[in-house]
């Protein structure tokens, strides 16, 4: 019986961090330039639940914080997904990629190279 | 006994969360390949625990929280500090040194930046900007800037007066780093009391602006951030002199007192001693004067918890004497002798700033300003008297956050002010305290794209003002590429202070009338008034090069105003508005960069400032019709491994007719035509940038030698009927040449 209790109480501990209202998170995206940084955010900040999304050009990382109980990793990244840019080895769609700009190609080797001084991560305008 | 067990069993638990970092060291290169980097050394600043990457460029160490700087560092290529907050992996990529010179060349930053994505109409003006004219203090900054006219308020002090959409300095709410400050007492000197070297950013917006710093601000807000201890130069030293014998010292000293804490000491003073009649009228073209102006900064940063803190310290003592060529106030202060003026102004100030992000949750914060100011002027104009003491107590506590989602982002809070006047004119005491308390929110809607809404309301109690609502609206959409349509309107309320903000009145013999009793402030009821605004921003491409154009037209739409009326040369009167007064302004920019560093902005301004006065409906005196603004800069391109190099700058300033008001009534001798000639004035700097530690900068001021022939009306008979020092629309000084030098070590 005491085992059981235990056993409850460590799962409902689980559970209810998995329950957080402020879970945070990073994950890789891949992107290139200001404007895979403007669409990045707006993608994942659309998916309900997501309360902060920062996506930095130079570590190609997207700090998050969601609430856990309205949504999860899984959708975020495919809301990351359908407009058009991969994530933690999942390829978006071609369709979703040949909507972005030509120069958000970030799959095209010349297209990094020309970004690869686009290090401000404060450079929203 | 079988508890421990599960207590033994979740240890293991506990050691996992004694995480491990790893991460990936590449070499940077043309193609972007991902070339690991094998031998690399990777270890943690001021500690022995580090690695060495493998064949794949791949490291793993032990990590902790407090262990932030990685050090990353191969022979042949530049050593990297990267800062790591968590255990994320890292991903990084290593230049070699050859690649370093071409790392340097990067793009430039725009001395003065508009904002195609905010609501409110801002623009951000930098140091960079303001070593365009390098003289000398925050009233002279705007010399460069199309949307702040800059004109003199009299003929005696040399004091100069600031405008926006027409409306003088009272009406813009002037801030030091979001603490209003220029206001009361320290009305109309108080922008020559912040020395330039001090302020590293200016924020200009023009319409109601935000809610959050007060309701007092009508035609637009000023804020200007101070230099920091942590980011500014840890040795300054900047000297200027003009040939008119003004003389400028500023020095800064900054230091870091401990892992949280800096210090910064400016000291700035300033002294002019010559004495100069160019239009012979036997009055100073310019006041004789000093002043020493001295701030300490502490600032506290502890980024892991999240807290930021400023505490500042002021003390200011500014000296004054104007008038007649011959007049010595030891012997004729306050007789018929001769005319002469002396201001004393003693000032000290203690502000702090307390702020708290929440690491966890960076989108929450908190933020505390606290300020108490003790300003006291005493002084004369011939045989006017005029003393003024004021205490000033500001409180203002904001916290932010968002709602759902940061596209949803609220502040809110509530604010306390309190100000005590001791104030004599002549004999009579005009004495008075007023304080208010209030709350506020605003609500900011972006939807990362196209829209962008911020709404404010707040809600204020104050002992003379009443209780009032105080609504502010600003609206930003982008229809298309690089564009911003901007609409904004709000409501502003204050009181006048009627002496202070018009203290040019007293060198004159005009007797002063303030015909209202009814009124809370000096008989008068407090200033009302709306403001509406649109603009519209697109930038584009001309020839292939930069460019940018702005139209905006702003109305201020007065419900009540303290109509100060000069109509009668041998009166000033004070009375609440009957009927109608309204600013109307419109300003076309265009800024473009024709070519390579340099950078060309051309400005045109259409005001129709007028007043219904007792003597009927006018537009409001020395407010120009017409303006027109050029300003060019150049920059060579920086050589060498000092990057020296020449910046060039020139501005040129016309400005139409003005009115006079009415001089019908004086005798033949002392009447004025009804409106001033026009005026145009040039200004050109250039600075020599030896090193990035020291440059030298040369101008001049009003080249063309254009002034004002006869600026003081009576000036023959300065204790007569007629004599007045208000009649000023341009430069009574002719031209004028300065030199400076400035040393940093950083």
């Amino acid at each position: 019986m005491k085992k059981l209790l235990i056993i409850a109480i460590l799962l409902t501990t689980t559970l209810s961090f998995s329950q957080n209202k402020n879970e945070r998170a990073t994950i890789e995206v891949d992107g290139v330039c200001a404007m895979c940084k403007a669409r990045i955010e707006k993608g994942a900040i659309r998916t309900k639940g997501v309360k902060s999304a920062v996506w930095s050009v130079k570590t190609h990382e997207l700090s998050l914080i969601y609430d856990a109980r309205k949504t999860n990793l899984d959708s975020i990244k495919s809301s990351v997904l359908a407009v058009g840019h991969d994530t933690m080895g999942l390829k978006a769609t071609d369709e979703a990629y040949a909507s972005l700009h030509p120069c958000c190609r970030y799959r095209d080797i010349d297209v990094i190279d020309d970004h690869k001084d686009d290090q401000d991560d404060n450079n929203n305008e | 006994m079988k508890h421990i067990l599960y207590i033994m069993l979740c240890f293991p638990l506990v050691l996992f969360s004694q995480k491990k970092i790893t991460g990936t060291i590449l070499e940077a290169n043309e193609n972007n390949k991902s070339l690991a980097l094998a031998g690399a050394n990777v270890y943690w600043l001021d500690t022995s625990i580090g690695a060495v990457t493998d064949m794949d460029g791949k490291f793993s160490l032990p990590y902790e929280a407090n262990y932030k700087k990685l050090i990353v560092s191969y022979v042949g290529f530049k050593t990297d500090t990267i800062t790591v907050n968590s255990a994320k992996a890292i991903k990084h990529w290593l230049r070699p040194t050859s690649d370093l010179d071409a790392v340097t060349l990067t793009s430039r930053k725009q001395a003065t930046s508009k904002s195609y994505m905010q609501s409110q109409n801002v623009f951000t003006v930098s140091s960079g900007e303001l070593l365009k004219a390098a003289c000398c203090n925050l009233a002279e900054s705007f010399e460069t800037n199309p949307s702040i006219d800059v004109n003199f308020a009299d003929a005696v002090s040399g004091t100069r007066q600031i405008k926006m959409l027409g409306l003088t300095s009272p009406y813009i709410l002037i801030a030091t780093e979001n603490i209003p400050s220029i206001r009361g007492a320290s009305q109309a000197f108080g922008l020559s009391f912040i020395p330039g070297t001090w302020v590293e950013s200016i924020q200009i917006t023009k319409g109601a602006g935000s809610v959050v710093n007060g309701y007092e601000s009508i035609a637009g807000q000023i804020n200007t951030e101070l230099v920091k201890p942590t980011t500014d130069n840890k040795l300054f030293v900047n000297l200027f002199g003009n040939v008119a014998g003004r003389f400028e010292l500023n020095t800064h000293l900054n230091t870091k007192v401990s892992n949280k804490w800096s210090t910064g000491l400016y000291l700035h003073g300033n002294a002019h001693n010559q004495r100069h009649d160019v239009n012979h009228d036997n009055f100073l073209d310019m006041p004789l004067y000093s002043q020493i102006n001295l701030m300490n900064r502490w600032q506290y940063t502890n980024l892991e918890k999240g807290w930021v803190s400023f505490i500042n310290l002021k003390v200011l003592n500014d000296e004054k004497q104007m008038g007649e060529l011959d007049f010595d106030p030891e012997t004729d202060k306050l007789t018929e002798n001769a005319w002469g003026s002396e201001i004393d102004t003693k000032r000290y100030e203690i502000s702090s700033k307390l702020g708290y992000v929440n690491p966890e949750i960076p989108y929450q914060s908190i933020g505390v300003q606290t300020a108490f100011s003790h300003h006291v002027q005493d002084s004369y104009f011939g045989l006017n008297q005029y003393d003024i003491t004021h205490n000033s107590l500001y409180a203002n506590a904001i916290y932010n956050s968002i709602i759902s989602d940061s596209r949803h982002k609220v502040k809110t809070g509530v604010s306390y002010t309190y100000d005590h006047y001791d104030e004599m004119v002549n004999l009579e005491d005009y004495g008075r305290t007023e304080h208010s308390v209030g709350a506020f929110f605003e609500y900011n809607f972006d939807n990362l794209d196209k829209l962008n809404v911020t709404a404010g309301l707040r809600v204020d109690h104050h002992n003379l003002l009443g209780n009032f609502v105080t609504p502010r609206v600003h609206a930003r959409y982008t229809p298309w590429e690089k564009s911003a349509i901007r609409a904004s309107f709000g409501r502003g309320k204050r009181s006048a202070n009627i002496f202070t903000e018009n203290q040019q009145m007293f060198a004159t013999s005009r007797s002063i009338n303030i015909l209202n009793t009814g009124g809370n402030i000096y008989g008068l009821d407090p200033e009302i008034a709306w403001n509406y605004g649109v603009s519209y921003l697109q930038g584009f491409n001309l020839f292939g090069r930069k460019a940018d154009v702005t139209f905006d037209y702003y109305k201020t739409d007065f419900k009540n105003q303290v109509v100060v009326d000069y109509e009668n040369p041998q009166d000033i009167s004070f009375y609440n508005l009957e009927g109608k007064s309204y600013a109307n302004s419109f300003q076309a920019e265009l800024n473009y960069n024709p070519f390579n560093l340099f950078d060309l902005r051309l400005a045109y301004k259409f005001y129709d400032v007028k007043t219904d006065y007792k003597s009927g409906k006018l537009e409001k005196p020395l407010v120009p019709k017409n303006r027109f603004f050029a300003n060019a800069s150049y920059e060579t391109v920086a050589k060498g491994i000092n990057n020296a190099h020449w910046k060039f700058d020139a501005t040129f300033n016309w400005v139409s007719q003005q009115r006079f008001s009415s001089t019908a009534s004086n005798p033949f001798q002392y009447q004025l035509p009804e409106y001033s000639p026009t005026i145009g004035t040039l200004n050109a700097q250039v600075t020599h940038v030896f090193s990035p530690k020291f440059e030298v900068y040369l101008g001049g001021e009003n080249i063309t030698n254009v002034r004002q022939d006869q600026p003081i009306l009576g000036a023959d008979d300065p204790f007569g009927a007629n004599f007045d020092s208000t009649f000023v629309y341009g430069p009574i000084f002719g031209s004028n040449y300065y030199m400076g030098l400035r040393f940093k070590i950083i």
